[in-house]
């Protein structure tokens, strides 16, 4: 039995052609920040992870090259890597990085001088002089190299644990994945609190 | 027909839903963003899910009711 395929399970080419744009032009790294802000609102406002469970590309992205591609070793991740302490960890270290690039652009903003490169896992800093950013402020493009490579170092990160692991084993410790998961639980925790399931009841259908 | 196992979501669930989307009995749910919930009376045991879960947290037991 086969589910029947909808729109939103096509958002894999969406990631796809992002990554790609970067390589055109850098500022299409801006587009990245619905990856952010839409799982944000989704947890905040309807107090669940649907963005994590229908239209996330990245992991529809994993799924395909790692599940449908074989490109993935298929075997369980180590236990620590679910573990509370890493991944918020994970989160808080992910968190520092991305607040980081924003006090770089705004140095950039205040007058320091547009550095085009971007940085992949937090230490190489890639050359990217390539593309035309003349036409917008240096902190408008400087937050777009800070933003790609974010997005460029969790895609490689993820796709080496898709390699190493299971497809989407990114997903178990994704920052944003927590990020809505621990949005969730304190919106549930407050639900229960006016009366509502506590979250031990629920666990039993 | 109940089969003899069942899935079983453990504490650590990252409630990434990947297991409600490879459950070909529909009998899986992500709770609130929470957890994974297994309903046990859609449930075959077909162990999909075990094997689709990233983080390794469903695992297929033995129905309590039928060891009794």
């Amino acid at each position: 039995m086969k589910a029947k395929k909808r729109g939103y399970d096509y958002l894999w080419i969406f990631s796809s052609v992002y990554l790609a744009l970067g390589f055109f032009n850098i500022l299409f790294a801006w587009i990245g920040l619905l990856c952010f802000i839409t799982p944000l609102l989704i947890a905040m406002i309807g107090g669940s992870k649907g963005y994590c469970n229908k239209y996330c590309g990245r992991g529809q992205l994993f799924e395909l090259l790692g599940g449908k591609l074989g490109l993935s070793r298929k075997k369980a991740p180590p236990k620590f890597l679910r573990s509370k302490w890493f991944r918020y960890g994970f989160l808080t270290f992910f968190m520092a990085m991305f607040f980081l690039m924003l006090y770089n652009t705004y140095l950039v903003f205040a007058g320091a001088t547009l550095r085009e490169f971007v940085t992949l896992l937090w230490v190489f800093k890639l050359p990217w002089q390539w593309t035309n950013t003349s036409f917008v402020s240096p902190g408008i493009a400087q937050f777009a190299f800070g933003f790609y490579g974010v997005m460029l170092t969790s895609t490689v990160l993820g796709l080496v644990t898709m390699i190493v692991f299971k497809p989407r084993s990114w997903c178990v410790y994704c920052p944003m994945g927590t990020m809505t998961q621990g949005i969730c639980k304190i919106k549930h925790r407050k639900d229960t609190q006016n009366g509502g399931e506590s979250e031990a009841n629920s666990r039993t259908a | 027909m109940q089969t003899k196992r069942v899935a079983q979501v453990e504490e650590e669930c990252v409630a990434c839903g990947n297991c409600a989307k490879c459950c070909p009995f529909g009998a899986i749910t992500v709770y609130k963003g929470l957890h994974a919930v297994v309903d046990e009376i859609f449930c075959k045991g077909c162990g999909k899910c075990v094997v689709a879960c990233p983080a390794d947290v469903i695992l297929c037991e033995k129905r309590e009711d039928q060891s009794a």
